[in-house]
């Protein structure tokens, strides 16, 4: 087995690198994504080899990028669109939400979609309004759309190649406060299917649900709790649509307590979702409800705020405690 | 309009927009109203007997499944449809002139263009029947699906014409251009601007024609534009032209040009077809609300078939023998496909999960199982069991 360690930025560079070596129907699209390599150099270097017909500096038109990208797809082509930050995809939600995710069914399954749209997501890098949000359940919303978050080198590494080889459309989020970690990755190809949650910590107390940046944060929770001899099973769920209920199920049949951790507001969010699953399939196991850590509902406030709107390991520890006293 | 207005520095007022394309030079006509032929310099234009009747017979059988789609959705049978009438030369002239690797981008009222590539009529009455929400293979006829939200398409076209840039066969036999159809409401529409924006500095090849109706539902083209809209493609950097929408043969030598110098790779241009929209927006419409019969008077005097049977007439080239038999094979085909429609089952309960996702999905797996045999229980309690 091939492995490095890379940042999960890197990572996610070699994944975009295979992907245009192993199709040339590959194209990577976006704004600033030549030359400057992407505001978080994800791009890094890919213009230079694969040139700018393959990857395209677009004019600065989200709408226009994934309207295009769709054209170019019914053309054949793999359009991989990058959305520069998380706030700026909603001028192409008309194009995601209304064309791309419905364009297969309307034309009974003549044709494939197969584009993938990278948003980096999330807070915790110090950003100006509409640098930190986390729009995932409006697409997760949306029949037509595959939502998935990765939330490690490894994983960034197989997922973005798993997701340009898939015939669906694919939002792919990208925890951007994470794209400086490093962890070694496997280049093996013999990865998880895309759809399959992972179990990243086994313990038997409270099943812990996340995905993305709050991944991290679980699993330094996870440690955390063991000073108190409390055992948290971590499960990243890095598919949100489809979901992997499976695994979700098996572990929280097992603990009887449950936490959902995300960046989003917790009304009305993904893990509304999860709480709402598992209180029909677990009902019998479950020693306590379902409880949500998220943001508040309120707009992504100012940075110098951002540490107490963000879910952190104490506040993951106190529901934790709050499901083990209920 | 003066004519020293339109030649000269960009005049001013709504007027403008929509004008009077009779006294303007702006405006591309090979075919007056009269059904008298006048040369273009840049568009010369030499058909066969054959070809006009063949264009004459294309413009009345769109037409006639158009009225009869109209009757249809009268009688309940239809949800809904938005009428081509008026549009019949825009949409048969640009249709004629698309070679058979050109690709179609349509709105939702390309019913003649449809007819030019060949599609099923019946699809597209499926579609206003309710029993699909579109329904075809766009790689069949390079006619892509009917597209409902306003101007979305146009980038889905330029998108298409960079894909055929890359696949490098511009100038070769094997070019292809893309051909993205849209009305004067779409105009203002962000997506058809960076669209125009896009194709242009690409140089994808693309003809952007635009079918300029006069009126977006109740809105009339001064809610629009301040300018004529042709000549919005020089903002971006691409030429634009108004041609007369109800000549058929305009229509056709304007785009076919167009067409051929997107192939060969001098990028995108803008074709302004200049007509009216003689019919409601939709059947839920009601057009006396907002404009005058003295305005549909007199674009009725412009009508784009009763000009070819003047033409034809006037030259000899076609008797009433010839007109008779067109009027009974559009009444066969409205009959015909009146039956077809009528004859169209509904889809089973269990199509709503087909063909969401390309891949296996559990959640739709999942939901489908479970409508199944909710469905199910109802049969087993019908039989008593």
């Amino acid at each position: 087995m091939s492995t490095d360690v890379l940042t999960l930025g890197k990572a996610l560079n070699e994944g975009l690198r295979r992907a245009l070596e192993d199709d040339p129907k590959v194209l990577v699209m976006g704004e600033d994504v030549g030359k400057l390599g992407g505001v978080f150099r994800v791009t890094d270097g890919l213009q230079k080899d694969f040139g700018e017909d393959r990857v395209i500096d677009t004019p600065l038109a989200e709408s226009g990028i994934v309207g295009t990208a769709i054209g170019l797809a019914l053309r054949g082509y793999r359009p991989i669109v990058e959305i520069q930050f998380d706030g700026f995809v909603f001028p192409a939600a008309d194009q995601i939400i209304t064309q791309l995710a419905k364009m297969r069914l309307r034309s009974q399954g003549a044709i494939k979609l197969p584009v993938v749209i990278r948003i980096p997501c999330g807070g915790g890098i110090g950003a100006v309004e509409h640098h930190s949000e986390s729009p995932e359940v409006y697409f997760t919303h949306t029949a037509g759309l595959r939502v998935v978050a990765c939330s490690n080198p490894a994983d960034a590494y197989a997922m973005i190649q798993q997701s340009v080889r898939c015939d669906d459309p694919v939002i792919f989020f990208e925890p951007k406060r994470r794209y400086w970690d490093k962890a070694p990755v496997d280049r093996s190809g013999e990865w998880l299917p895309l759809d399959r949650a992972r179990v990243v910590n086994p313990g038997s107390d409270v099943t812990v649900l996340a995905y993305g940046p709050m991944v991290k944060t679980c699993l330094e929770a996870a440690s955390a709790a063991l000073e108190e001899d409390r055992s948290l099973e971590v499960i990243d769920l890095r598919s949100l649509n489809p979901l992997d209920i499976d695994t979700v199920l098996e572990s929280v049949r097992r603990t009887g307590r449950c936490v959902v951790v995300h960046e989003a507001p917790v009304f009305s969010g993904y893990g509304a979702e999860l709480a709402a699953r598992i209180s029909e399939k677990c009902f019998y196991h479950l020693e306590a409800p379902v409880l949500r850590v998220g943001g508040f509902s309120t707009p992504y406030p100012a940075n110098r705020l951002e540490e107490h709107y963000l879910p952190d390991l104490d506040r993951v520890l106190d529901a934790v405690d709050r499901v083990m006293e209920w | 309009m003066t004519i020293d207005s339109a030649r000269g520095a960009p005049s001013t007022g709504a007027d403008d927009a929509s004008g009077t394309p009779e006294a303007s030079p702006e405006l591309i006509q090979l075919l007056t109203p009269e059904g008298e032929r006048v040369e273009h310099p840049d568009y010369p234009l030499d058909l066969t007997p054959d070809e006009v009747r063949g264009l004459y017979r294309d413009l009345v059988m769109v037409r006639r499944f158009d009225m009869e789609a109209v009757a249809l959705t009268r009688q309940g049978e239809l949800g809904l449809w938005a009428s081509l009438l008026g549009q019949e030369a825009a949409q048969i002239g640009s249709g004629r002139a698309l070679g058979e690797r050109d690709m179609v981008f349509p709105t939702y009222r390309e019913h003649g263009v449809a007819w030019t590539r060949g599609l099923d009529p019946l699809k597209v009455l499926a579609m206003f029947r309710g029993l699909s929400n579109c329904g075809w293979d766009p790689a069949e006829h390079n006619f892509h699906l009917y597209t409902v939200v306003i101007g979305s398409q146009t980038l889905h076209a330029t998108g298409y014409a960079m894909g055929v840039q890359r696949d490098g066969v511009l100038g070769t036999d094997k070019a292809a251009a893309t051909i993205a159809y849209f009305g004067d409401g779409a105009t203002s529409q962000g997506d058809v601007n960076e669209s125009f924006v896009f194709a242009s500095v690409f140089n994808a090849p693309i003809v952007f024609f635009c079918q300029n109706n006069q009126w977006a539902i109740s809105e009339p083209l001064e809610k629009q534009s301040r300018i004529p809209l042709y000549r919005r493609a020089q903002g971006f950097g691409f030429p634009g032209l108004r041609v007369d929408g109800n000549d058929v043969f305009a229509c056709l030598a304007v785009t076919r040009k167009a067409l051929e110098a997107a192939r060969s790779g001098q990028g995108p241009m803008l074709i302004e077809a200049f007509t009216y929209r003689m019919g409601a927006h939709t059947t839920t419409d009601d057009p006396t609300r907002y404009r005058l019969e003295a305005e549909l008077e007199a674009w009725k005097l412009k009508d784009p078939i009763e000009r070819v049977k003047a033409y034809l007439v006037r030259n000899d080239l076609a008797d009433t023998e010839f007109f008779d038999e067109i009027d009974a094979e559009a009444k066969q085909y409205a009959a015909d496909l009146r039956r077809r429609c009528l004859e169209l089952p509904d889809p089973e309960p269990m199509a709503i999960f087909q063909d969401i996702y390309a891949e296996p999905h559990a959640l739709i797996s999942e939901e489908q199982a479970q409508f199944a045999a909710y469905l199910e229980s109802f049969e087993t309690e019908g039989s008593g069991s």
